[in-house]
């Protein structure tokens, strides 16, 4: 073995430098550590994947690959050389083009003016127009590229307009491409058409980091893959020597396991029943596909799965609020009584009125107005309810008082129901929403991922809290990628794929390993060697901690 | 150019071959009369085509000929040169873009509430520092000789005015007007060349469009928005110097009496586009001139008062405002600052 097979990867076996090496790069938004101490290298003429959950750190690692932002320590070396990216400018000129997740067209130009933006060869349009007409039908034919160059953007389909970003990434001459969740908004077949083209341009020897939290297609068209996990990088390896359910651990990380005390579920009458939930959204992908759920009261189902699998989606949902040009199909009936599911009557306050408490996925953008003062967030949902108002106007003397009634049972801290909600920390902001739903003694309650971004103590607090509702005899729809937290939490678990429930367990019944196969899609009947046979940790990892620290 | 797009201009034509076979010799003087009312507006409607194009927002093309009108007719009576004038007019309105350009662009105010502020400025400071200047409660002295812009005879002019139809045309309508009405309808073309043939224009209209797009092509946001705002500048100011030493003798208190936002009103009629710009703001310009000159309109049943005459281009505005000539979509980017996002 050479040095350079040695190095993962491994296509080529000549000593040629990394197209990408990345020496210990750290970077912070404010308290937050997006980004710490990572180290990562991707060979010459090779498709590398970098996995993680939403919030890892992926896209602010490719930013800073990009230029969007600095590094605040740490070298990135292209092609062996040392360099500053102090802008996009300079990116390019390295030779790295960058896919966003959210286009950067401009949609009411034509496919050619795009293109040309920024690249133009004079200052006049004319001829760039037309090398780059010339430029793009070469293109076309090399890599199954084909759009129209005199269409303009808003006439074309997602995956065309993808297919333009790639374009305008290969006319600037980009030996690295950069894609940053390319999937999330094509069809299937337009996903497998772009893995062609990628297959194809990296046997052209581009090299190409493909950044996804879909772990399908890592094990389909990459070489290399790396896992990221809150800000780190846990682990690089080949893909060929690992397997979905071993990176699924990897992305979701084995914590110290939670300790909760509770009693074994004593499940009543059925609550929410969910039959044939379906849902396209308005790009036409279909996001739910068929959700059957039940849940009794005095229960917690636990629905984990890796994030972007729908399970916000089916929150959304149920909370009365489907993404907007969404087609919702099925039916949700809660005590027995068929709820809508869209158009008039469909809505938030309708829910709540059916007994339906949310504590929404993201506190700071559903959760909370980060502005107004948590008495008023406190408030919310419940502005109209008769103890809160006095005839036309809001009782804000009996609001006041309710917050800080409710601060001081949910430890919020600092007690000042006049601080806006911005200026308590995450914790503390979770404990207002917690407050808010739970006090209002909803028959159901949806939650997610209850304790993202909140410390350990208040972890500790909002779980007991949950229990102790559910020992009320209520029932409660807990959404986690914590597995662990399902795990501890859950009396049933669902897992989660591709807007599907791969299948039922009993905490006590199952393993982790088990779960993270469900939550890589692997079902028991497709459950084949190649792709299940390896247990975790024997595939070369590299020297990076696999723990979080 | 599809029919809709055209529409503006059979109008305005429609308008003028009307009055033409009713009255002669009034329309001949009438859309002259017109044509030079048209020219300040145009230049504020092309301004603001240059500013939202690229962005930003801009309901301070008011203040910005105002402050223009006022240092031009300031600098033209204290030089005697009108030309100076106008680089005065031009400067002074460029201050206040830069001002616009600060707020808007390098800290990200709120365009509209700039663009407030810099009309309260210039309505405050011109008769200020006029009456400060000048004690004439506001206005400057009047402007003589060669002070103000005075109208050209183009060539061919004298020996042509006999010629039937023709002659009309060409020696009362076209020839006879100042530096800046030419200047301002050679602007028409200019512009669109420039918008739709150059890399600038290219740019310019992408970061009004979606500056992330500029941005990640390595091009500063930045700088092209302060190039747009300067240009937006520029023409102001060449609006105003005309409002003062071109069209009128001199600065009066208030005198732009709302042509910013007649000319804002024409960009939305026009969907900032150059060439509906100019049939836009020639529309508001005949209207003008139809009021001026027949001040009591007698219709044989009924005499339209010249309150109502002298209304008509606010009301059109009203009218373009609140979408009653179908919608037209702005810039997709104008109004928001640019920040970039992780």
């Amino acid at each position: 073995m050479t040095a350079a097979s040695d190095m993962m990867g491994g296509r080529s076996a000549t000593t040629a430098p990394a197209a990408i090496e990345l020496r210990g790069i750290s970077k912070a938004f404010g308290p937050v550590q997006a980004n710490r101490n990572i180290n990562l290298s991707v060979p010459k003429g090779t498709i590398h994947g970098i996995i993680g959950e939403n919030g890892a750190g992926k896209s602010t690692l490719m930013s800073i690959l990009y230029g969007f932002y600095k590094p605040d320590s740490g070298q990135v070396l292209v092609n062996g050389q040392p360099i500053t990216i102090a802008d996009s400018q300079t990116a390019i000129r390295a030779g790295i083009g960058m896919v966003f997740q959210h286009f950067k067209l401009v949609q009411n130009f034509t496919v050619l003016e795009n293109i040309i933006l920024g690249v133009e060869d004079g200052a006049l349009l004319r001829p760039s127009l037309s090398k780059a007409r010339g430029v793009l039908k070469q293109l076309a034919t090399e890599y199954q590229l084909n759009v129209d160059p005199d269409e303009t953007i808003e006439n074309l389909s997602v995956g065309h307009q993808q297919r333009v970003e790639i374009l305008k990434a290969l006319y600037r001459q980009a030996d690295i491409l950069i894609l940053d969740e390319p999937t999330g908004v094509l069809t299937p077949a337009e996903a497998d058409h772009l893995f062609r083209i990628l297959e194809g341009l990296r046997d052209e020897g581009k090299t190409i980091i493909l950044i996804t939290h879909k772990l399908r297609e890592i094990m389909d068209i990459t070489d290399n893959v790396s896992v990221m996990r809150r800000g780190e990088m846990v682990a690089s390896v080949k893909t060929a020597e690992t397997s979905p359910e071993h990176l699924a651990e990897l992305m979701v990380g084995r914590k110290v396991l939670l300790n909760v005390e509770k009693t074994p579920a004593t499940p009543k009458a059925p609550i929410l029943e969910v039959r044939n939930l379906t849902m396209t959204d308005i790009e036409g992908v279909e996001r739910l596909r068929g959700i059957d759920l039940n849940i009794r009261a005095g229960e917690i189902l636990g629905l984990a799965g890796v994030s972007g699998n729908g399970q916000t989606t089916l929150l959304e949902i149920l909370g009365g609020y489907p993404p907007k040009g969404s087609k919702v199909g099925g039916e949700i009936r809660m005590n027995g009584a068929p709820l809508p599911i869209g158009g008039r009557g469909c809505d938030a306050a309708q829910r709540r009125r059916s007994g339906i408490g949310h504590i929404p996925e993201d506190r700071q953008v559903e959760g909370l107005i980060m502005d107004f003062a948590a008495w008023e967030n406190v408030a919310f949902g419940w502005q109209d309810a008769p103890e809160f108002t006095k005839g036309m106007l809001m009782d804000n003397a009996a609001i006041r008082a309710d917050a800080a009634a409710k601060m001081e049972r949910f430890d919020v801290r600092p007690r000042n129901p006049n601080l806006a909600a911005r200026n308590f920390s995450g914790g503390n902001q979770q404990k207002i929403v917690v407050a808010r739903e739970i006090e209002r003694n909803p028959d159901l309650l949806l939650i997610g991922q209850p304790t993202r971004g909140v410390d350990i103590g208040a972890i500790e607090f909002i779980h007991k809290q949950i229990v102790a509702l559910r020992d009320a005899g209520k029932a409660i729809l807990l959404v986690s990628v914590e597995l662990d937290e399902i795990l501890a939490l859950s009396d049933r678990i669902a897992v989660m794929f591709d807007g599907r429930i791969m299948g039922e367990r009993l905490p006590g019944n199952t393993t982790t390993g088990e779960l993270g196969l469900l939550m890589a899609g692997v079902t028991d009947t497709d459950h084949t060697p190649e792709n299940a046979g390896i247990p975790p940790g024997t595939a070369h990892v590299d020297d990076l901690p696999q723990e979080p620290v | 150019m599809k029919f809709k797009d055209s529409l503006i201009a059979l109008i305005v034509l429609g308008i003028c071959l009307v009055w033409a076979v009713i009255d002669g010799g009034a329309a001949s003087q009438g859309i002259g009369s017109a044509l030079r009312l048209m020219t300040p507006l145009l230049l504020a409607c092309l301004a603001g085509l240059y500013s939202e194009r690229a962005g930003v927002f801009d309901i301070g093309l008011e203040g910005k000929m105002l402050m223009a009108a006022f240092t031009a007719a300031s600098v033209a009576y204290l030089t005697g040169s009108a030309w100076l004038g106008l680089l005065a007019g031009i400067g002074g309105s460029l201050a206040l873009s830069l001002v616009h350009g600060l707020a808007s662009i390098t800290f990200r105010g709120n365009q509209l509430i700039a663009g407030v502020a810099i009309n309260f400025l210039a309505s405050g400071l011109t008769v200020l520092v006029g009456q400060n200047a000048f004690g004439l409660g506001g206005r400057t002295p009047a402007l003589t000789g060669a002070g103000r812009f005075q109208p050209i005879t183009l060539p061919f002019a004298d020996a042509l005015r006999d010629v039937p139809v023709v002659g009309p045309i060409y020696s009362g309508l076209i020839s006879g007007n100042t530096i800046l009405v030419y200047v301002a309808l050679l602007l028409v073309p200019v512009t669109w060349w420039v918008l739709f043939r150059t890399r600038f224009g290219l740019r310019l209209r992408a970061v009004g469009e979606n500056p992330a797009s500029v941005d990640t092509a390595g091009v500063s946001v930045t700088r092209l928005r302060y190039a747009a705002v300067a240009i937006c500048g520029i023409l102001c100011g060449i609006a105003g110097a005309y409002l003062a030493t071109g069209l009128s003798a001199g600065f009066v208190k208030e005198m732009t009496a709302g042509r910013g936002f007649i000319a804002l009103a024409a960009l939305i009629f026009a969907k900032w586009r150059p060439w509906q710009a100019l049939f836009a703001t020639f529309l508001f310009g005949l209207l003008e001139a139809i009021a001026n000159l027949y001040p009591n309109l007698d219709l044989g049943f009924i005499t339209i008062p010249s309150m109502f005459m002298n209304a008509l281009p606010y009301i059109l505005t009203v009218i373009i405002l609140a979408g009653f000539v179908g919608r037209a979509i702005p810039p997709r980017a104008g109004g928001e600052p640019y920040v970039k996002e992780r």
